[in-house]
């Protein structure tokens, strides 16, 4: 049983309401963190090993002490909750189902931060839930956590909930500090970082929701002793977002010391694959990052037990690995087709990108288009290496990451899976009415 | 119809931009149009935009660029009921096509389209971060979860029923 920080009060009966919430030790934190200085609070997030929960992994504690704080410039907390890596729903469900763990954070984050002003921008589908985060600020303000000279310290803090409109790119820091200012979502080019011009050309913090909500527990313990969870560099616990083909879909909180394998199969999380099926291939950190097939994801190209943190997810880099992202875990099962899979997500990506660098506006659509021809028995053989060509041109070559998240999945899927995108081309007929299967995916590693 | 948010609207208007420093009510403009969209029909018309842009003295192209950005804003007419069926990876595996072909020959219309009673649009929709509840769709201020053919076919009837009554 992994240790619960973020999830401990998860499912008490009105565990959304104040009143419960501060029966539950909530609020605790907040008054520690307000007797410490700033700098102190931030000194224990740097102590505390915490990485970003969004998908990138960046120190927390490092982004905050990069904040500028020229003379007489305000500056600015703003948490991106503009969750939409697909297969990533982690976020919600702290903001849904604990929104005052997230107050918690929000207050103590800027405070540290010397931000007065906080925004929490969440996406716009989330429509339900500003309410559900309005009226825990409202309660946090009346018991005297938001507003002037917040507990005699003399930090006065306000925090407004921004919703989007529908832009997975806005979950792009610059992207959304463009959306926060009423624009169109379109990366800014780095430098200057949002560090130093950010929203409104102020000095801003954007965190994701889970990295905020973290900020409580290593309060309460201490940085250090949130540093000794976990494995490494993997501190603390992370929050998993299971789904696909997998019998308990839903959101787990692990401490990164477990395997991929016990994840999967074990009754504690994914309860193993759905109708007794055999496991094909996952995604483990949200649609951007490389698929594995069942032999990779489950061990590294080494024979070593592949374990759910950071740097086991990565062992191998692209060549044999993939990474823990936003942590959303996509696992599918052996009547999946690889190719009709990556012909979804090349989908995506070619509506979410934003038009600005012709290597991803022109690159998601001309990928989709081969996909396309590929799934449906009209592709040839070129093809698939034109689809190689195509995504190796997109990467890298783009403001922002969105153009590598859509070449990566692409990538990966003809790195692993070329058999089954040979067989679509071989098959044209076949391959309409029946699937490649779960082939030779699941097959021991033949190690070196 | 006029083209005029309620006093209870504005007031609403003018808190929104109260969140924003002073000058950069700018930033009220996502909001508002989502004030606007459920406000004036569920889209957004040129007479709507230009009556967000003279709210919030913004030019009226200011309002065009962002409305067109973001697939919340509807450019054109729909219908009273809006179904976004998510159809990425995640749902994809757990049958999303199967209930969106189900939708299409119910209802008898294509993704994009409109019936002709007005009452239901079937809008494209990608990834909602609802993949571990999947299949499922947006419909207004909700998700619909774990879908199956059967619990369309009640929710349409239901909307049907309510639409009627």
């Amino acid at each position: 049983m992994s240790v619960k920080l973020l999830l401990e009060h998860d499912g008490k009966e009105g565990i959304r309401n104040y009143e419960t919430w501060a029966l539950n030790g909530g609020y605790r934190a907040v008054e520690k963190a307000l007797k410490m200085a700033p700098e102190e609070v931030v000194e224990e997030v740097k102590k505390s090993g915490l990485r970003g929960r969004g998908g990138a992994g960046f120190p927390t504690g490092m982004k905050w002490s990069f904040l500028a704080k020229p003379e007489g410039v305000p500056r600015h907390l703003v948490c991106n909750a503009d969750e939409s890596e697909p297969g990533t729903f982690k976020d919600r469900y702290l903001m849904e189902f604990l929104p005052h763990l997230f107050i918690e954070g929000m207050i103590i984050s800027s405070y540290a931060l010397g931000s007065n002003t906080s925004y929490i921008y969440i996406r716009g589908e989330y429509a339900w839930i500003p309410d559900i985060l309005e009226q825990a600020i409202a309660e946090a303000k009346a018991h005297g956590w938001l507003g002037k000279n917040i507990m005699g310290t003399g930090f006065d803090c306000e925090i407004y909930v921004h919703r989007g409109a529908g832009a997975y790119i806005c979950g792009e820091e610059t992207a959304l500090i463009e959306s926060l200012e009423g624009k169109r979502g379109n990366p800014r080019i780095k430098p200057p970082f949002p560090a130093v011009q950010g929203v409104w050309m102020r000095p801003t913090v954007v965190n994701n929701v889970e990295s905020i909500a973290a900020v409580v527990p290593i309060i309460n313990l201490g940085g250090e002793a949130y540093s000794k969870i976990g494995v490494g560099r993997s501190t603390g616990t992370k929050l998993i977002s299971a789904c696909g083909n997998i019998n308990k879909p839903g959101v787990y909180e692990i401490d990164m010391t477990i395997s991929v394998e016990e994840f999967i199969y074990s009754d504690e999380y994914c309860g193993g694959i759905a109708k007794g099926k055999q496991l094909k291939a996952c995604i483990p950190g949200g649609s951007s990052v490389p698929i594995l097939p069942a032999n990779l994801l489950l061990k590294t190209a080494k024979g070593e037990q592949r374990m759910m943190n950071y740097e086991s997810l990565s062992d191998g880099g692209f060549q044999t690995g993939s990474m823990m992202g936003s942590g959303g875990f996509i696992v599918l099962d052996e009547d999946q087709c690889v190719v009709r899979h990556t012909l979804s997500l090349a989908h995506f990506y070619m509506h979410e990108s934003c038009g600005q660098c012709s290597p991803c506006r022109e690159g998601t659509g001309w990928m989709y288009r081969i996909l396309k021809n590929l799934e449906y028995g009209k592709g040839k053989m070129a093809d698939i290496d034109l689809l190689w060509d195509v995504q190796r041109r997109i990467e890298g070559n783009t403001i922002c990451p969105l153009g590598d998240a859509a070449a990566w999945p692409v990538a990966a899927a003809i790195r692993h899976f070329r058999d089954e995108f040979e067989w679509h081309v071989l098959n044209p007929d076949e391959s309409q009415h029946r699937n490649f299967g779960l082939a030779h995916y699941a097959d021991d590693l033949v190690t070196a | 119809m006029s083209i005029q948010f309620s006093e209870e609207k504005l007031a609403k208007v003018q808190e929104i931009i109260a969140r924003y420093p002073e000058g950069k009510q700018k930033s009220a403009l996502i909001p508002v149009l989502h004030l606007a969209q459920e406000s004036f029909e569920g889209w957004l018309d040129v007479p709507v935009m230009d009556y967000v842009a003279g709210l919030l003295s913004l030019k009226p192209i200011e309002v065009y660029e962002v409305a067109t950005f973001y697939t919340m804003f509807n450019m054109k007419p729909v219908g009273k009921y809006v179904l976004e069926i998510c159809v990425t990876g995640p749902c994809m595996l757990c049958g999303s096509d199967e209930i969106v072909e189900h939708v299409k020959t119910k209802l008898g219309i294509n993704v994009g389209e409109t019936t002709a009673d007005g009452l239901f649009t079937l809008k494209p929709t990608e990834c909602l971060g609802a993949c571990g509840y999947a299949p499922m769709m947006q419909l207004g201020k909700h998700y619909k979860e774990h879908l199956t053919k059967e619990k369309v076919d009640a929710l349409l009837d239901e909307l049907r029923t309510t639409a009627m009554s």
